[in-house]
């Protein structure tokens, strides 16, 4: 393959990341409407769609792998392709945690007594809003917005433990609404775990244009 | 941290008035495989023959600036380029044995030099062609003619003659691009295993190869040296964005 069909195959790849970014994003902001609407066919729509995310990873996936086969990049073309493949991976289990999340919605159903008294909006707003900033910093290479994406981490890393709080506090004065209270818990613990895959992409563009990552060089 | 072995400083050289290689200033480090690449006529096959003086060779050919092996001036007044090229052998792209016996094409370097004796000779043949992996293929029929070799049998047969020598240095100019892959990963092979006692510089046009069997890799243009470094920093974060370009294949 010449260097200009190499490179409208990487234009290509590019572009059906961000593709995939898009669905992600749109997985989790429609799981966090379902939570606030009790919206129980959205969170069906959510289940049903995540197949098209796992779908979109395996395609990208082998298309970078046949790309290592057939142009042994190096440089800054490896570092693209190796980006690639780390971030859909994180990409796809930030749709997973989307089904999650409406799949606990659809569990807590009517029965969504808490979501006025902790703080779980507010992180779900904080957390989408570092996805979104991901895909962002990736689709223009944008290092200064990954890094203060990735300092954000610490604002939902904090709501969670706030969020714990609260819970706990239910707890004791609600005991016969604790299997619900859980259920609220392990939906922050979900979106906290969104932030850490955020947090993951922004580090992958990082080393994507430095070799970087975690400040340690790698490639 | 290797010594050095062989550096050039400010290394010009000219074809009549066509400058070829631009003040090369470069260190070669001992017992370590050093990569040259670069585009056609950049002056990296130039640039390894002003090592052992092939050069000498090509009329109107100047050059200017040091080139010294050893700490001494390769370009001496006093040097014997014939002891030169025994300390610094060459394997060139094509294989090109002798028209002669497996074993007289090994015997001839040390015969040149003065080894009569049968059982030196002997020996001498023997090593040679152990240290360049091909001995277990011809040990039964070395009276049998070079050019009845396969075409990689042929070019270690070439790198058991540089061997014959005793050298301290190996060039290479593009050994395997005339072989299939099998015969080219049974150099590389040979390669690695030789650096352990040779010095070894390697012009190759395979990024893959110069990534794969090299510890530094030089990248030369148009004549000049435009970045020498670790091969796993030329071939991940190179510095000069055309040495970058060059390694994609955005150009070349």
């Amino acid at each position: 393959m010449g260097r200009a069909n190499f490179e409208n195959e990487l234009k290509q790849l590019h572009s059906e990341i961000i593709e995939m970014g898009s669905f992600v994003e749109t997985a989790i902001d429609d799981s966090i409407k379902a939570f606030k609407g009790n919206d129980m066919e959205l969170c069906k729509t959510i289940i049903e769609n995540d197949k098209n995310v796992d779908e979109m990873e395996k395609k990208i996936e082998s298309k970078c792998l046949w790309l290592i086969a057939r142009e042994q990049p190096i440089a800054s073309d490896l570092r693209k392709i190796t980006t690639a493949l780390k971030i859909i991976t994180d990409m796809e289990r930030i749709g997973d945690h989307a089904v999650d999340i409406a799949e606990l919605t659809m569990r807590i159903a009517d029965k969504n007594t808490f979501a006025d008294s902790i703080h779980i909006l507010q992180m779900a707003t904080a957390a989408i809003e570092m996805v979104r900033n991901a895909v962002t910093a990736y689709v223009n290479y944008d290092l200064a917005l990954a890094k203060s994406t990735e300092e954000k981490d610490d604002e939902v890393d904090e709501y969670f433990i706030l969020i714990k709080q609260e819970l706990v506090e239910i707890f004791k004065s609600q005991p016969q609404n604790m299997d619900n209270a859980i259920d609220f818990l392990l939906i922050a613990k979900y979106l906290e775990r969104i932030a850490d895959h955020a947090v993951n992409i922004c580090e992958w563009v990082h080393f994507s244009q430095t070799g970087k990552h975690k400040n340690t060089l790698i490639f | 941290m290797s010594e050095i072995k062989i550096y050039t400083k400010n290394l010009d050289l000219y074809y009549g008035e066509v400058q070829a290689l631009k003040s090369v200033s470069m260190d070669i480090l001992e017992n370590n495989v050093t990569a040259l690449i670069g585009p056609s006529g950049c002056g990296k096959s130039t640039y390894l023959k002003t090592l052992n003086r092939m050069n000498d060779t090509i009329a109107r050919v100047k050059i200017t600036g040091d080139v010294f092996l050893d700490g001494e001036d390769v370009y001496g007044k006093s040097v014997d380029v014939t002891i030169l090229r025994k300390k610094v052998g060459m394997v060139f792209q094509s294989p090109n044995p002798f028209p002669m016996s497996i074993y007289d094409n090994i015997a001839y370097g040390p015969r040149m030099h003065g080894v009569k004796k049968r059982i030196v000779l002997d020996e001498i043949v023997e090593k040679s062609l152990k240290d360049a992996a091909i001995w277990g293929e011809v040990k039964d029929r070395l009276k049998k003619p070079a050019l009845s070799l396969s075409g990689g049998q042929q070019q270690r047969l070439c790198i058991a003659r540089a061997l014959a020598t005793q050298p301290e240095v190996l060039l290479m100019d593009e050994p395997t691009s005339a072989l299939d892959p099998i015969s080219t990963t049974k150099i590389e092979e040979l390669v690695s295993e030789l650096k352990k006692k040779y010095s070894i510089v390697i012009v190759t046009h395979n990024m893959q190869q110069a990534a794969r069997i090299s510890d530094y890799t030089a990248f030369f243009l148009l004549g000049e040296l435009i970045e020498n470094n670790k091969t796993e920093i030329i071939f991940s974060s190179p510095k000069d964005t055309r040495t970058e370009d060059y390694i994609t294949g955005r150009f070349g």
